[in-house]
């Protein structure tokens, strides 16, 4: 186990790093000098070049790449060019929102998924199946914004239990701000758990209709016993599998959730800093994002081991 | 008083006759075998005593244990029944047991779902069992976990979880199919002896009539969802009444003649082959180890002559089939066939590839579905240089069809409108289509009916006689080998062992290992064969 833990780690860091050359070589490529964008057309030749040097604009490529990387594992992601202030300030007071409001989700969205997919599978082509089945499709095919405006409808307007959008802060005491996220944190959950729901209904299916399954029910096993016992665990990998993806995308690509519920996350600043060709900014929030993803997968992957024994031995 | 009493039994699944007024009846410490060959409802009997019908399956008639109807009982007292008083073993012991538990906790299990003891006692239980069984927890630990296990180990496993509470009745469908003959044997013994140990009755299910002859007190053969004869062990095969019996003891020791085609010209030369498989790194530095799969293999096979190739699971024969396909690169040694290497370089050599067809065995997995039967028989023309076109190539697919047994018409048909036989005849004509100077079967009649076995066979001498083939057959089943092949090579851990004129190596093997697996393979008893 440890030896597998371990390969994976190893193979986290490649993969950082070759990500990291490929994000700073993409953002070298594209057009605009932030320096004579944030001086204007008129600038002096002088002035630019001071603005530059100022950040970290000049010396070779090479230089620069390491400089970037070295300052990122310092804490240091550099300044923002419109703004003046440190990038790392400015993801980490994002990330205060879009973090929890990730994990919330994703909490939301397994346990609506769990129980229904297991429901489903259990009840194969009966009418609790077909219902769970149709709503599936429903939270699949119908937006998450649409979800958004219709619980601001209901549960801000008409009940006023919640709060239209906005963020409280945490300082306001830590129920405050996850009441606060409620309501989006359902909005981002419900498409997110009717996928996870079928994926989980159809992996279940695929290990009810295996011959251990039989075997557990000659062994005495009530249906639901098997079903517990020995369905559920092995049904696990390709679910575990889609968990990690989606939150990697809970966490980058709440864009228009933060929008409809004014919430200042990451996917907000990444959106204002392209506009303003804030690309320091642009580069330390995508790096993140993928050191967000591939930490998830190396998780993932961890948890495939804990589940399926024939994974840890095979290193 | 019998311990199971099946009594007029009929089944229906969503309206469909299964089973039509089956009886047969077990006394404790009797060996009942029910045979028959796919479809005849010999699983569906095991699996309405059990009372696991799949949906849909209505069972009217009376199934009683120790007298007591099974059918009119409610789930909850079947659920009490199953694993304490009737066990099951089932044929595939890779797919049998949880791959996410330990092989402790699966016995157990068992023992626990029962609430027959706590769990320290349940524990020694399962030790006990498993031991039972020749799997002693010194050498396999209860934490074990299937895939650390070879079929027969987790066949055993399946065992001990069916016997840990001593059930009066054990099931066992086809427990040894899946297995090698030594390992059949093995598990054969063991089952015998449970039941002479316990006392429980065995209903053992199974296709061959041979591991039937050998084992059972009692035979209950089945056609089409009947039971069509019955009775004590040496008088039923003594005097076989029904006609389906006959065929089914005469398809099973099936024989077939090759016409004499042999020729002095070597094809197939194959010269101290030997092929490694890397093993995975024990420490981050270290060399990685190998296992060699087939170890200095020399062998020539002469043109038009018929040679097989037995051995058990693991012993790298399909390893050798691959490498002279040229599938695999071997690490040394030479394959060459009309003195053409296989491999020129590190590429396949096309030139002899196209010499070269090869039949599988399972005829449901080998076909796409989505093409018809006239594109997959021509799918060797994509390694011809000038494949035939136009009526040319019509004029082949029709010929092969009807040398198969088919009709021409069949060409327009998609796989899934033939059986398990006719797709093997689909798979022998899109071997020989391009008029190979090589065919090798891979186990291509294992997973067939013995009737339709014996119609492929005779199909294969027929074909022999008139393309005048050359082939390489790779069984485990000795007594197919032993009529199709004129001589046979027997292959034990990478190492050809033993090889000569097939008749002369059965009759009298040199080799020990030749000598345990003879042995170990069940055979019909002669009484029989002299009524058919």
């Amino acid at each position: 186990m440890l030896r597998y833990a371990l390969k994976r780690l190893i193979s986290l860091m490649i993969s950082l790093a070759v990500a990291s050359v490929v994000i700073f070589a993409v953002i070298e490529v594209a057009p605009g000098d932030p320096a004579s964008f944030m001086l204007g057309v008129n600038a002096q030749e002088d002035t630019l070049a001071a603005l530059r040097a100022e950040l970290g604009l000049d010396g070779s490529k090479i230089q620069r790449y390491f400089s970037w990387v070295g300052g990122m594992l310092m804490g240091d992601f550099g300044t923002s060019y419109t703004y003046r202030t440190p990038v790392s300030q400015m993801i980490a007071d994002r990330l205060w929102v879009s973090l929890p409001l990730a994990l919330y989700a994703l909490t939301l969205s397994t346990l609506i998924a769990f129980p229904a997919g297991i429901y489903a599978a259990a009840r194969r082509g009966k009418p609790g199946d077909l219902t769970v089945m149709g709503a599936t499709q429903l939270g699949i095919a119908v937006p998450n914004f649409w979800f958004a405006m219709m619980l601001v409808l209901i549960f801000a307007i008409n009940l006023r239990w919640f709060n239209a959008g906005g963020f409280a802060g945490w300082d306001t005491g830590f129920w405050t701000g996850l009441h606060s996220l409620t309501l989006p944190a359902i909005a981002l959950a419900l498409p997110q758990a009717a996928i996870l729901a079928r994926v989980m209904r159809s992996s279940l299916l695929d290990i009810l209709g295996e011959d251990f399954m039989r075997t557990a029910r000659a062994k005495g096993l009530t249906r639901r016993q098997a079903l517990w016992r020995h369905g559920v665990r092995n049904a696990l990998i390709p679910v575990l599998t889609i968990i990690g993806l989606q939150f990697s995308f809970l966490l980058a690509g709440s864009i228009i959730i933060e929008q409809v519920f004014y919430l200042p996350g990451l996917g907000r600043l990444v959106f204002q800093a392209i506009s303003a060709r804030d690309l320091i900014v642009v580069e330390s929030v995508v790096m993140l994002l993928v050191f967000a993803v591939i930490t998830v997968n190396f998780l993932v992957d961890l948890a495939y081991a804990a589940v399926d024994p024939r994974l840890r031995s095979r290193t | 008083m019998s311990l199971l009493d099946i009594e007029n039994l009929s089944l229906t699944i969503h309206g469909t006759p299964i089973l039509k007024q089956v009886s047969l009846s077990i006394a404790p410490g009797e060996i009942v075998a029910v045979t028959g060959e796919s479809g005849s409802g010999k699983s569906m009997t095991a699996l309405a005593v059990m009372q696991l019908l799949p949906n849909g399956g209505q069972a009217t008639g009376a199934i009683r244990l120790e007298g007591h109807d099974l059918l009119t009982r409610p789930e909850v007292d079947m659920c009490a029944l199953r694993g304490a008083a009737i066990g099951m073993v089932f044929q595939e012991p890779m797919t049998a047991l949880n791959p996410v538990k330990s092989i402790g906790d699966q016995v157990m299990e068992t023992i626990l779902i029962h609430k027959a003891m706590p769990r320290p006692q349940a524990r020694e239980r399962a030790e006990e069992v498993l031991t039972r069984v020749g799997l002693p927890p010194d050498r396999f630990p209860l934490t074990r976990y299937p895939h650390e296990l070879s079929g027969g180990q987790r066949q055993r496993v399946v065992i001990a979880m069916a016997i840990a509470l001593r059930p009066t009745l054990l099931i066992a469908d086809e427990p040894t199919t899946a297995l090698d003959v030594t390992t059949q044997a093995q598990i054969l013994d063991l089952l015998r002896g449970l039941v002479s140990e316990y006392g429980m009755g065995l209903l053992m299910i199974t296709h061959d009539l041979a591991v039937v002859a050998d084992l059972a007190d009692k035979i209950v053969v089945m056609r089409h969802g009947e039971v069509v004869e019955e009775g004590v062990t040496e008088s039923l095969l003594r005097n076989m009444q029904h006609p389906y019996t006959r065929m089914l003891f005469e398809a099973s020791g099936h024989k077939v003649s090759l016409p004499d085609t042999i020729s002095p010209r070597p094809l197939l030369e194959v010269t101290q082959v030997v092929r490694d498989y890397r093993l995975p790194r024990k420490g981050l530095f270290d060399t990685p180890g190998h296992h060699r799969a087939v170890d200095q293999v020399s062998f020539t096979l002469k043109r038009g002559e018929r040679l097989g190739l037995v051995g058990e699971s693991g012993c790298g024969k399909s390893t050798l089939t691959r490498a002279i396909l040229g599938l695999e690169e071997v690490q040394a040694g030479d394959i060459r066939l009309e003195g053409e290497p296989v491999f020129a370089g590190h590429k396949p050599n096309p030139a002899v590839r196209r010499k070269m067809q090869v039949v599988f065995q399972d005829p449901y997995g080998s076909f796409n579905p989505r093409h018809r039967v006239e594109r997959l028989i021509t799918e060797p023309f994509h390694v011809l240089e000038n494949p035939p076109m136009g009526a040319e190539r019509q004029d082949l697919i029709a010929e092969m069809l009807s040398a198969v047994g088919l009709s021409p018409k069949d060409a327009d048909k998609y796989i899934h409108e033939f059986s398990g036989g006719q797709r093997q005849r689909i798979a022998i004509a899109r071997a020989l289509i391009i008029q190979p100077e090589l065919i090798l079967f891979d186990e291509a009649v294992s997973a067939l009916d013995v009737s339709v076995r014996a119609q492929i066979l005779d199909l294969l001498a027929e074909l022999c006689a008139a393309y005048d083939l050359t082939y390489l057959f790779i069984s485990h089943d000795l007594s197919v080998v032993r009529t199709i092949t004129d001589r046979v090579m027997v292959m034990q851990a990478g190492k050809i062992v033993e090889q000569g004129e097939t008749e002369q190596v059965f009759s009298d093997p040199q080799h020990p290992y030749t000598r345990t697996l003879i042995d170990a393979a069940p055979v019909l008893p002669d009484i029989g064969s002299q009524v058919a």
